[in-house]
């Protein structure tokens, strides 16, 4: 226990020169100059908005992606004391003097700056060459494409940052399989795999694609674990849990914690609010909150709503009536029932309330004690302003003319007699005789004599009906869709029995008492729910490109263009490497395949170690080429250039051991040797000289011009700004 | 006594027959498997033996497919209307038999049939198959749909064989096609004119002929091993042939066939030469053959169809040239355009029409109050304008003037014939695309400003080259904005008469809105040539039909608001199609999977996979089992493996798919899964019946039977006999269809009641007297809610026929009679039930 009174305490420090000097390179590319241009440039237009939302703790909602990417780019503001107030409307726009440009941009910049060291740290894992592994390394630090995307508040540059530290923690973890199972390391890289799979997932949905990789080569591995005889059944199990754990159960659980923080950080509402449900809605502070507090819970005969559609497209909207009728004809000849109209308005009014009456009984009030509602109760409808109830006919809708048409019901005595009795259905229901609650409740309007449903058809009614949506009954028969479910959103207990008394109590706001509550678990699916089915349609934008263009770097981006000199920025990249990449990988899936095919014939090339790490290569980097690569030809949404750059570093790991496979296997003599190795110091020369010469368009930190950024333009599909005088 | 019959069933069929291809599913095992039947069957059949049992496998095809072709054309001709989706493809058979040229998104070969079918059934093509519902009356449709019941019935003989095949029993091949037969959904599906029965008639013709060239594999090059090699090649183009659909089994083929390549590859004993021509065989009758149909069919299609009808509008003006009655056919007009050829411009995207104009202004507020510009979908003087050069006003059509042609990359202007006015664009939102320029109509008779000069441009062709009438795609490009004219295909409000939005898009990707050809062409100075020179070639027709295909299924998308049958929804049953009955006619048709089937198929689907993967880690792990539990792993892995395979490729691609679903889609995958649920049980059944040998062996196989006796006479009982179905009705319930009460939880409990009864019988053959007290009781039960007394002798038939279904040739006459005489004592005691009292 005193030992180390006897002995002297001796710390030996290794230290790898090439690794320090890489991250400094890598710093030094990054960071320089961080905070020019002091501008909106591209992007971090969209994302400089949910900073500014973190900052002000507001909620909102952005399909893009997963919460925890715009919390990293938050964290950097938070760090700089941003306090939020910046209007980010315009690219090009000048930051004032209240944002901490240079701390906003410093993460993403880090991240950039760390992934070159990490490539070398990846090829010495897969067990090549240091001169190879220096290579990667210095690839990736000449890329302009990467030093770009890292220098501004983007998230490409993050997630690659995640997407090499789950493979280069995954083979760390691979190599002390070999050595040590179950030791202090083994134990460390096998949860960082999963924790940095996880991080990248919460990026960019883009992050699974890595993970899945990720998930296939463990499986493999595992299966060889499997088969192998010497272990015991028992130290098998013990393997698969450990993985499960590590891979299954830490991504998850760290993907839910993401969510959670964001959930904890805005509890604000905001411009979002009206995507989410009611009852999401009233979980926030302010916005409908400040409505729905201290309403009633439970809905009784004699209450006064306002029903709001779950569905919520094409807008969210309230069921709505008003003093005018249908036209007696429409345009196109038809005849309607000419009676009040129904329809679904976007915007809160009084016309949107509605009591809730007994059919049994005459009042319009609460009696007591009260008597809720309960699922399968017969009720009527009574609109507020104009006491007519709600009623539905075998008449035809006025734009859907399969569905029947919906009105408040006016006695015109011409036998067509009232049909306003519905029955109630509550959609997410615990038992059958739940009651009615306000905003819980998800419901549906069953009417009784036709027995179809109170449907949002998303039509637009025409002026006669001022534009707004129209509501039609559509036979039960047709299944569940979410546009015939509606929900309560605001409620009281209506108390005036006179029609001009209740038009006034319509009219004032209602009570207030205390907050409701929903779960995380509840907020959580409905917030990743609505990420998802979440549609931009935006579809078109001046330098989308399409998967197939950027493999050979046909096109580019225009980030920023300085307010009067033609200093630039553009997403464009080192295009030497980018073609050689392409070849190396076309080169390796042939050497793979020759190999392969030979050995099937019993020759074998290449030693059995040698093999062996030829394939692992090939998993991991062509494979991560292929898995962020090839999935953008299937999807339906714009694509732009920065979509490739996760693919690319893939492409540029796999470049350097090409060469140096080349060199080891395919070169017989030492001659051959010699002049291939000067061969790719030529071609790296060629590299860094590229990189050079579009250094003014990567920083932007240079006027060049028009005759020079002429000469830049090396294709005509590349867009580079020239200022006409 | 008569069950214990089912041991013999086992032997019998693992013997591997001789003079036919082997076995395929176990290369490794199959000679343990012949040992290990030897060796349980010490006596080899004698030759004659062996002939009657090679006679009652084809007795035993034969009444699987007589049984298939029962059920199918069982009421034919009912309902005599259209039901659902005849109205299209009858329609299109008509359109076959007139000769008009239609447009739809799946390849022809199947409507082709079915117009033939129906020609050769002395249907004329003159009914106007409206919507569903309509009647039929003196029209004949029976051809039409008597040819896809034939179709349809063969699949149910196809999974037999392709099931006996992958796992060399018997009972497994029965219980397949037994779960086919009687699903009601297959059933209505084979009934009617849809392309599905053809379909799937393709897929299972396909997959049976790959199993069965798979198991020619010890004899390459022999005759049968080429006959099922090409006809899976056939089978190929015509599953691809009838819709897309059929690229899944392509996929499932060519899987197969690169595993069986580098099967062959690696086998040392093979020469690189004969791999070769292994190689060639196959690209030759996997790739060449099909593709060479699938032209062919083109070809057919494309001559059978000339005249202009209603899908001339979806193809190229070129491609309208060829149909007769169209105003393209024949016509002669010039060929290159030259300054002062009075032109129509169209899109050459689908149904956006000619680049228009007319003399109304674009309203208060919406850009400049200039002439508006739209595309137009119909013939009009409004569509004419005339293409002039930039900087001279002067009329180019002055005989005095040399003919000058318009080339790529020219600079001109294109002037409005009606109006005198020029196509202009500028620096003002579009009035729908609002990152778009205006398009408008400027200037005074034919003068106005610089915006007006455009540039002329082909897509893919060398500068200076002279722009054809038709053929050339051009594109016209603003030289001032540097924007390119295109539209929007967004419909105009009321001022613009609802016609199409023109706009200049200052994005410069290539997409067919802004591509555009010249349609007619007047030039009086030129000599007009006969469009039949500008004809396209076959390979551009056929190119383009496969785009236009394409383009219309990316168009079925769902809209917002509407119900859609979901993927996930079709393996459970969730909701069924409606055929007829929508109008509240006679018959009421609802496709709608049999319950019992279908989630018997899903439940083995998840047993498949548990034990699948037990199999494989105990594998793994090197467990060392007897030959016989490897052999049945080895058919549920490899053959198994096969139709779940199979299972997915038709499943899962349709959750990537962003058109309109549709229940029917399941159909090719629910056969994958049916023969999987007949090799999995089958299977999982020899597993427990080894694993309990030390008891009777008979106990485990005398399980499957029962089992899928359960099953099938379940279905019997309301095939022969539908009057019987009220008289179950339990609690109350009344059940609207044979499949409601099927899948009730009450009937599946009378079943079992029914088989104990057939058990305790059995088990007390002996004495039956012992039982004759509950029996009487039970007749007495039956009396009281209003059972015939014959209705015991149908339940008694169809029992009969079962066990006589599934023993095959065990079946002997002493069995049949020992069986009726067992069931007729039970009766007869039931009976004295409703004697006494």
């Amino acid at each position: 226990m005193w030992g180390f009174l006897k002995r002297p305490v001796v710390v030996t420090a290794d230290i790898n020169l090439h690794l320090v000097a890489l991250t400094g390179m890598g710093l030094l590319s990054r960071l320089w100059q961080l905070t020019y241009p002091r501008a909106v440039v591209f992007d971090e237009v969209y994302y400089g908005q949910y900073i500014s939302f973190y900052m002000k703790r507001i909620f909102f909602l952005d399909d893009s992606g997963p919460p925890f990417g715009h919390m990293v780019l938050a964290l950097g503001g938070y760090l700089g004391g941003f306090d939020g107030n910046f209007l980010w409307n315009r690219i090009g726009a000048e930051y004032s003097s209240n944002v901490p440009v240079w701390s906003l941009r410093l993460l993403p910049a880090l991240a950039g700056a760390l992934s070159v060291p990490m490539a070398y740290q990846i090829v010495l894992e897969l067990h090549f060459s240091h001169c190879a592994a220096v290579g990667a390394a210095l690839l990736m630090l000449i890329e302009n494409a990467l030093i770009t995307q890292s220098r501004l508040m983007l998230l490409e540059s993050v997630l690659i940052f995640f997407n090499l530290l789950a493979v280069l923690s995954y083979l760390k973890f691979f190599n002390c399989q070999k050595q040590s199972p179950f030791s202090l390391s083994w134990w460390f890289w096998l949860t960082l795999t999963g924790v940095a799979c996880s991080c990248a997932v919460g990026i960019k949905y883009m992050g699974v694609f890595t993970y899945m990789l990720m998930l296939v080569v463990a499986a493999v591995h595992a299966w060889h674990l499997i088969g192998d005889q010497t272990l015991s059944n028992v130290r098998v199990f013990c393997h698969l849990l450990a993985r499960a754990v590590a891979l299954l159960v830490i991504p998850a659980v760290l993907y839910l914690l993401f969510f959670y923080v964001h959930l904890i950080l805005l509890f604000r509402s905001g411009p979002h609010d009206q995507i989410m449900s009611s009852a999401f809605q009233a979980s926030l502070e302010g916005g409908l909150a400040r409505i729905t507090q201290g309403q009633p819970l439970e809905v009784a005969f004699g209450s006064q709503v306002t029903l709001r559609s779950v569905f919520g497209k094409p807008v969210p909207c309230w069921l709505h009536s008003h003093q005018n009728t249908y036209p007696m004809i429409y345009e196109n000849g038809r005849g309607s029932s000419h009676q009040q109209q129904v329809t679904c308005y976007p915007f809160k009014d009084v016309n949107n309330w509605w009591i809730v009456k007994d059919p049994r009984r005459h009042q319009l009030v609460v009696s007591s004690p009260l008597r809720p509602v309960r699922h399968g109760d017969m009720v009527q409808l009574v609109h507020g302003m104009t006491a007519r109830s709600l009623n539905t006919h075998d008449v035809a809708a006025p734009m859907s003319p399969h569905s029947q048409e919906v009105s408040c019901y006016i006695d015109y005595n011409i036998s067509m007699p009232a049909q306003n009795l519905w029955r109630l259905e509550i959609v997410n229901r615990r038992s059958d005789t739940e009651v009615w609650k306000t905003i819980l409740s998800e419901v549906r309007f069953v009417h009784v004599n036709t027995s179809s449903v109170l449907k949002l058809s998303g039509a637009h009614l025409p002026d006669w009906g001022f534009r707004q949506l129209e509501i039609v009954g559509e036979k039960l028969s047709r299944g569940y869709h979410e546009s015939t479910v509606w929900n309560v959103e605001e409620h009281r207990y209506g108390t005036s029995q006179e029609q001009r008394e209740r038009e006034w109590e319509l009219n004032s706001p209602v009570q207030v008492d205390a907050s409701r509550n929903l779960s995380f678990m509840a907020r959580f699916s409905e917030l990743q729910w609505r990420m998802l089915v979440l549609r931009s349609d935006d579809s078109e934008h001046k330098y989308s490109s399409s998967p197939l263009e950027w493999v050979t770097l046909d096109t580019n981006i225009a980030y920023w263009l300085h307010p009067r000199t033609s200093a630039q920025i553009h997403l464009l990249g080192n295009i030497v490497i980018w073609v050689s990449g392409s070849l190396a990988l076309a080169i390796y899936m042939l050497l793979f395949l020759w190999y392969l095919l030979r050995r099937r014939r019993n020759v074998h090339d290449l030693p059995q170690d040698a093999w062996l790490r030829w394939v692992l290569v090939g998993a991991l980097c062509a494979g991560g080429w292929a898995v962020n690569y090839l999935p953008f030809f299937l999807m339906e949404k714009t694509l732009f250039l920065y979509h490739y750059l996760p693919a690319l570093t893939f492409q540029i790991l796999l470049l350097p051991v090409v060469l140096q496979h080349i060199s080891d296997h395919l070169c017989r003599s030492q001659l051959q040797r010699s002049v291939f190795s000067a061969l790719v110091v030529a071609w790296y020369s060629s590299a860094c000289h590229v990189s050079n010469t579009l250094r003014p368009l990567t920083y932007g930190d240079k006027s060049l011009s028009p005759e020079e950024l002429k000469a830049l333009r090396w294709k005509d599909s590349w867009d580079i700004l020239i200022r006409k005088h | 006594m008569p069950p214990a019959t089912g041991g013999g069933l086992a032997e019998t069929e693992l013997r591997p027959r001789r003079g036919r291809c082997g076995p395929q599913a176990t290369r490794a095992a199959d000679r343990d498997v012949a040992a290990r039947a030897a060796a349980r069957n010490p006596k080899r059949p004698a030759r004659g033996s062996r002939r009657f049992e090679t006679a009652s496998r084809w007795a035993l095809l034969a009444l699987v497919t007589l049984l298939s072709f029962a059920t199918r054309f069982h009421r034919l001709d009912e309902p005599p209307h259209i039901c659902w989706d005849e109205t299209h493809f009858g329609k299109m058979g008509s359109y076959y038999i007139n000769r008009t040229f239609f447009f739809d998104v799946h390849p022809p070969l199947g409507k082709m049939l079915i117009g033939l079918a129906g020609y050769l059934s002395g249907y004329d093509g003159t009914f106007l198959f409206q919507k569903p519902g309509d009647k039929y009356e003196h029209h004949s449709y029976m051809g039409m749909r008597g040819f896809c019941a034939f179709l349809g019935s063969w699949l149910v003989p196809f999974a037999y064989l392709t099931v006996l095949d992958l796992s060399k029993s018997l009972s497994a091949a029965l219980l397949t096609a037994a779960l086919l037969t009687f699903d009601t959904g297959c059933l209505t599906l084979s009934q009617y004119i849809l392309l599905d029965p053809i379909l799937m008639f393709f897929i299972m013709a396909a997959m049976l002929s790959m199993v069965k060239y798979n198991s020619c594999v010890d004899r390459p090059f022999s005759a049968p091993w080429w006959f099922w090699l090409s006809l899976t090649g056939v089978s190929l183009a015509g599953a691809l042939g009838v819709k897309f659909v059929g690229l899944f089994i392509i996929l499932q083929v060519g899987l197969n066939t690169i595993a069986d390549l580098w099967y062959l590859f690696g086998d040392l004993s093979l020469s690189l030469v004969t791999v070769g021509k292994h190689l060639t065989a196959r690209v030759l009758c996997l790739i060449v053959l099909p593709l060479a149909l699938y032209t062919a069919t083109f070809a057919v299609h494309f001559m059978v169809l000339s005249k202009s009808g209603p899908g001339d509008g979806f193809f190229s003006s070129a491609f309208q040239a060829r149909l007769s009655g169209n105003n393209l056919h024949n016509a002669s007009i010039p060929e290159h355009l030259a300054y002062g050829s009075v032109i129509t411009v169209k899109n050459l995207q689908m149904a956006i029409g000619y680049l228009h104009s007319h003399r109304h202004l674009y309203p208060e507020g919406i850009g400049a109050r200039q002439q508006q510009v739209t595309t137009y979908l119909h013939k009009d003087y409004n569509n004419l304008w005339i293409i002039k050069k930039h900087n001279t006003n002067s009329d180019p059509l002055d005989p005095s003037f040399p003919v000058e042609f318009v080339r790529h990359g020219d600079i001109i202007r294109l002037e409005h014939k009606e109006t005198s006015r020029n196509l202009h664009s500028h620096y003002h939102e579009a009035p729908l695309t609002r990152k778009h320029y205006q398009v408008t109509g400027y200037g005074i008779n034919g003068t106005g400003d610089s915006n007006d000069f455009w540039r002329i441009e082909v897509v893919n062709r060398k500068f200076g080259n002279r722009i054809k009438v038709l053929r050339s795609r051009i594109r016209l490009i603003h030289l001032v904005t540097g924007c390119v004219l295109g539209s929007s295909g967004k419909v105009l409000p009321k001022w613009g008469w609802e016609q199409l939005e023109v706009t200049c898009t200052p994005y410069l990707k290539e997409t067919l809105n802004s591509i555009w050809n010249v349609e007619d062409h007047i030039n009086p100075k030129l000599p007009n040539i006969s469009l039949n020179v500008l004809q396209p070639s076959f390979p551009e027709i056929l190119l383009e039909s496969h785009m236009v295909m394409i383009w219309g299924n990316n168009g079925l998308k769902p809209k917002d608001n509407e119900f859609t049958s979901k993927p996930w929804h079709w393996p459970i049953n969730y909701q069924g199609l409606r055929f007829s009955g929508v109008n509240d006619t006679d018959f009421r048709v609802y496709l709608l999977g049999n319950p019992v089937v279908w989630w018997l198929n899903l439940l083995s689907i998840a047993l498949y996979l548990l034990s699948g993967s037990i199999i494989a880690i105990a594998m793994q792990r090197g467990t060392r089992v007897p030959a016989e539990v490897a052999g049945l792993s080895q058919v549920l892995l490899r053959g198994g493996g096969q139709v779940l395979l199979g299972w997915m490729l038709h499943y899962f691609p349709f959750f990537l798919m962003g058109r309109v679903l549709y229940f029917h889609h399941y159909f090719p995958a629910m056969l994958f899964s049916s023969m999987l649920t007949g090799i999995l049980w089958d299977t999982l059944l020899r597993l427990c019946a080894w694993g309990l040998a030390s008891w009777p062996l008979a106990r485990g196989i005398h399980v499957a039977g029962i089992l899928s006796l359960l099953l099938g006479t379940a279905y019997r009982l309301f095939a022969l006999e539908p009057d019987l179905l009220p008289l179950f009705q339990y609690n109350y319930r009344q059940f609207s269809s044979p499949e409601d009460c099927l899948s009730s939880p009450e009937f599946l409990d009378h079943i079992r009641k029914v088989m104990l009864v057939i058990d305790a019988a059995v088990t007390n053959v002996e004495d039956l007297s012992s039982l004759e007290e509950y029996l009487v009781s039970l007749g007495r039960k039956h009396r009281t809610v209003g059972v015939k007394l014959s209705s015991f002798s149908t339940v008694g038939e169809s029992l009969l026929y079962m066990l006589e279904k599934c023993l095959g040739p065990a079946f002997t006459p002493a069995t049949r009679a020992a069986w009726s005489q067992l069931y007729g004592a039970v009766v007869q005691a039931m009976s004295r039930g409703w004697d006494g009292e």
